[in-house]
């Protein structure tokens, strides 16, 4: 029976939104009075708010077992709790990385910053949604910041054409949703997820499996999976490149989370037509990522590309439609966004005033012009091509091993086949990298000592968690089951 | 002896990463600390030989600790009668390739020793490993330092090379981790013996030897996938064409008789042609095609190729020998060739290579045109180079002829026309390393640039000696050798005709 009368008890699992919604507040108040003399006190604010706003998280987000608020809208659980201290530590260092980039572009403003908390609010409320409202609302939430990021570089063309694709093709991707939620309702009379699952039972009516269609649809458009996936190199190119970094990281885990909690576990009960059609798409997504892939010279666009066969491996985890199959793909999630903040992060910090890194020839030398970045950026293309003794090659195994045990044996066929086919893009960076001689009217990049040691842990945890990835392949598989 | 085999494996490793971090404006003392460091590694593994109970076919020298608690993977050590052997072999190629690198390296050597010693780790931890997991786990870290290798410090064609090198290498090892984690699924550990004991259907067994042939062929390599490794050796410098031939050639071999013979006996059993036939046409076709070659680097690594398909005969000429004598008499005949030849090419190929390393540092050409009467020039090299010229032939008396003979013996066993086709690599590999020896050595001197040759300095003569010491004492003397091996061997036949379909 869910509560009515609202107490302290009842929202304190809530805190870190109803936190970041006043912080968010206060930053723009802030941002507004310190004018363009202290232009940079907002961003250290804002990553002292995401400090303070994780210290909440630990304090108060915890919750001993799952708790269901606001009127069967919003859950609490050990998932969420853990996914928005990761949307913290995501984003905090998605921002260390972007500062000297949006400043030396002229475009290190407040608004930029409150643009991404208000899109990492949208991700909370996606974590925590129990009902297709919330769902929606996070979604939107979420998307709207980052259209709006993706175009705030306003003088830049590219930039403008690759907003306006986004938020086109993304209202699509949210129509669909809709559409497909308001199927669903019509069939079972709720929007409460839990409610749903209740009610839903194999073999779902001609009703259901329309609003099912329509939700794979609008998930696979989020997640970037063939053949819905025509903004993702797009966006990825066009938008300013901490832009970038921003969208092929945090927003992940909310994707992540609203597969999890709508397809698997919502709809769970027409789990054979939804693995089904996942399973067909991941196939598109592994073959089209992998192979457009190797023809790409632009390194953003390349990296578009290598996300969306990364997206085909999270989809498989889904496809194995088993407690141990989501507990792969949340895997693959959080390692495929640490390793994506890396690489990113590399091309943020190769990039200066008035030259973006971001084609591969830029790359050529680097080992010469900055060993320490070349080196990171070494182990981040060997860790996503699935290399031993690099973390990237347990998120492999994990999804393998997945698909293995609900007997995809031609799944794992082609994804074997496919990461093969990847780990040619990922060696010719390092081949422009290590085996080319430099160019010589590249200047070696400088930046602060704080980022690249920021760099460096990033590198360093690659390998580290690779090593010894036992805690959190533990941590992720107490989180699903 | 607790503790050994971890020591061997992180020393090198730790060793590389100091020499790393020191980087190249210290390369000398970072030199030092790469010999150091190899011959520390060789040091310790010595006392295993010493204490290595040769009357037991059980690892050794175990350690057992929990890696992974979620996939119940160990970190789990030991040797056993096969594995051991090429240990030390490891350990102790690296200390030639160290010194023979030791000034000729003018660009980033810090990374370049650092490379060899984090290979050497890598390397013993894929013979040392007893848990699959972790056997994977070093065996796709290896190609990241080759790579490297091949891509840095190779020739002109470095890069096409290195990355055909680490592809081939990488297709057929994601079919592996494919059939381990079947494996592991059926087993509920990644333990190579529980492996070995899980029963499999025949299909099942079938489709499991298909994904291993995949992996371990295209590292032995054998015909028709062996195309990745003439490049990766002509492109290569001379310490990585020595590591690749001397070592990681091996792999493939020791992946056949550890994971091939005892997980799938009836597999191997049903499909053993297949490996007879391609090995046969390794020794063959491809002592044809060594003939031909101009490029002395080349010739060798088609005379690796040749070499290394009688260890894959030795190794699965088991199964005819069973089926036409009907008894296990002599049946280990053909896998203690494969294994004392997998020693010996160890040694001599990776002599061979240095010797054509001396020559390139001197000449900076490979063709074997602009040589000619080196003899006259370098007589004290001359002498090495048709030392280890007449071992890659199988002289008695050196290593070569040890392994050779064996398998040649054991395929007799099995059928007259198997040996009959093995044997013509007595007469072919004859041909094609004298022939090389005549073009390069002897003869009047064949230009001016040969005319101005000094001889070996002390380094090089060193490195030259000790491989030479080595490959005269496994040739006169492989009793000890073979002793180690002999229990393990055994169990491995066992095992290799014990059939494991579930009844």
């Amino acid at each position: 029976m869910p509560e009515t009368t609202m107490t302290w008890q009842s929202i304190t699992p809530a805190i870190p939104e109803i936190y970041l919604v006043g912080a968010i507040c206060l930053l723009l108040l802030v941002d507004a009075f310190a004018g363009q003399t202290r232009r940079g006190l907002t961003p250290t604010l804002t990553l002292i708010a995401l400090a303070v706003g994780a210290a909440l998280t630990v304090m108060y987000g915890k919750v001993p077992q799952q708790t269901i608020l606001f009127d069967g809208m919003y859950v609490a659980d050990e998932l969420a709790y853990v996914l928005k201290l990761f949307g913290f530590l995501f984003v905090a260092f998605g921002l260390l990385y972007s500062r000297d980039y949006l400043e030396e572009r002229g475009i290190l403003r407040g608004e930029y910053y409150v643009l991404v908390l208000t899109a990492l609010l949208g991700i909370f409320v996606l974590v925590s949604a129990n009902s297709m409202l919330t769902v929606y609302i996070g979604v939107e939430l979420l998307a709207l910041s980052v259209y709006a990021m993706a175009a705030f570089d306003r003088d830049s063309g590219i930039a403008a054409e690759s907003a306006m694709k986004y938020f086109v093709l993304g209202a699509i991707g949210s129509g669909a949703l809709l559409y497909g939620m308001s199927m669903i309702y019509g069939m079972t009379g709720t929007l409460d997820l839990q409610e749903i699952a209740g009610r839903l039972h194999e073999p779902p009516n001609l009703g259901v499996t329309i609003g099912l269609v329509f939700i794979v649809v609008a998930v696979a458009f989020k997640l970037g999976a063939v053949p819905f996936h025509m903004w993702l190199p797009d966006v990825y190119q066009g938008a300013p490149t901490s832009v970038t970094l921003f969208i092929g990281t945090a927003p992940k885990i909310a994707y992540f989370a609203l597969t999890l909690r709508l397809l698997a576990h919502g709809l769970g009960g027409t789990v054979v037509e939804w693995s089904q059609m996942l399973g067909a798409l991941a196939v598109l997504t592994l073959v089209v990522g992998n192979v457009v892939a190797i023809v790409q010279t632009n390194l953003k666009r390349m990296l578009a590309y290598s996300t969306i066969s990364n997206v085909g491996f999270i989809v498989l985890g889904f496809t194995a439609g088993t407690p141990d199959g989501y507990t792969a793909a949340l895997y693959y999630t959080l390692i495929y966004i640490l390793v994506a903040l890396g690489s990113f992060g590399v091309i943020l910090i190769a990039s200066r005033k008035g030259f973006e890194a971001d084609h591969l020839d830029h790359y050529k030398g680097m080992y010469k012009r900055d060993p320490l970045l070349a080196l990171a950026m070494m182990m981040l293309m060997f860790s996503t091509a699935g290399v031993p003794p690099f973390v990237g090659f347990w998120a492999k195994l994990r999804i393998f091993q997945a698909l293995w045990e609900t007997n995809h044996v031609w799944l794992v066929i082609i994804s074997a086949g496919m990461s093969v086919v990847g780990a040619f893009y990922y060696l010719r960076v390092i081949k422009l990298m290590y085996f080319d001689a430099p160019p010589a009217e590249y200047p070696p990049p400088q930046h602060s000592a704080g980022v690249r040691a920021a760099l460096g842990i990033n590198a360093l945890a690659v390998l580290v968690l690779g090593v010894a990835p036992g805690p959190l392949l533990d941590l992720c598989a107490r989180l699903i089951h | 002896m607790q503790g050994f085999l971890s020591f061997l494996i992180w020393l090198p490793i730790a060793a590389g990463i100091v020499v790393l971090v020191l980087g190249d404006r210290h390369i000398g003392a970072g030199r030092w600390i790469a010999l150091v460091a190899s011959i520390v590694t060789l040091l310790i593994s010595l006392p295993l030989l010493a204490h290595f109970n040769s009357g037991t076919p059980d690892f050794q020298f175990v350690e057992n600790l929990p890696w992974i608690a979620r996939f119940h993977a160990n970190y789990a050590l030991g040797v056993d009668g096969i594995s051991l052997p090429l240990v030390v072999l490891t350990a102790f190629i690296t200390i030639p390739v160290i010194v023979a690198a030791w000034t000729v390296i003018e660009a980033r050597p810090a990374q370049y020793f650092a490379a060899f010693l984090i290979m050497e780790g890598l390397m013993i931890g894929v013979f040392s490993s007893t848990d699959a997991l972790l056997f994977y786990f070093f065996w796709e870290a290896m190609l990241i330092p080759m790579f490297l290798i091949i891509g840095i410090w190779g020739g002109p064609r470095r890069v096409y090379a290195t990355i055909k090198f680490f592809l081939y290498t990488f297709l057929g090892s994601v079919f592996m981790l494919v059939a381990l984690i079947y494996m592991y699924v059926k087993a509920g550990d990644y333990s190579i013996a529980s492996f070995q004991a899980l029963p499999l259907t025949l299909v099942e067994q079938r489709w499991i030897f298909i994904a291993f042939f995949l992996a371990f062929a295209v590292k032995v390599p054998m015909w028709p996938v062996h195309t990745w490794l003439p490049d990766a050796h002509v492109e290569a410098p001379t310490g990585g064409s020595v590591i690749l031939a001397a070592i990681m050639l091996k792999m493939g071999g020791y992946g056949f008789l550890r994971f091939n013979l005892p997980i799938t006996p009836d597999a191997s059993r049903q499909l053993d042609l297949i490996i007879i036939a391609l090995s046969l046409i390794a020794v063959v076709y491809i002592g044809f095609v060594a003939l031909v070659q101009q490029d002395m680097k080349k010739l060798i690594a088609y005379s690796s190729i040749a070499h290394m398909g009688f260890v894959t005969l030795g190794a699965f000429i088991v199964y005819q020998i069973v089926r036409s004598t009907g008894g296990l008499q002599g049946a280990g005949m053909g896998l203690d060739g494969a294994m004392v030849q997998m020693i010996s090419h160890g040694l001599v190929s990776g002599a061979l290579f240095l010797c054509v390393g001396v020559l390139y540092d001197r000449m900076h050409s490979r063709q074997i045109a602009d040589y000619g009467g080196v003899i006259n020039t370098m007589p004290i090299f001359a002498a090495f180079m048709v030392l280890f010229a007449l071992a890659n032939t199988g002289l008695p008396g050196t290593s070569g002829f040890v392994g050779e003979f064996l398998v040649i013996l054991a395929s007799f066993k099995a059928s007259f026309w198997y040996s009959l086709l093995a044997a013509t690599t007595l007469i072919l590999g004859a041909a094609y390393t004298l022939w090389l020896v005549k073009r390069v050595v002897f003869g009047p001197v064949g230009n001016s640039k040969v005319a101005a040759l000094t001889d070996l300095n002390g380094r090089e003569f060193g490195v030259l000696a000790v491989l030479a010491v080595a490959v005269l004492l496994v040739g006169i003397w492989p009793a000890p050798l073979l002793k180690i091996m002999q229990p393990t061997i055994h169990h491995l036949v066992d095992q290799a005709v014990a059939s494991k379909i579930p009844l």
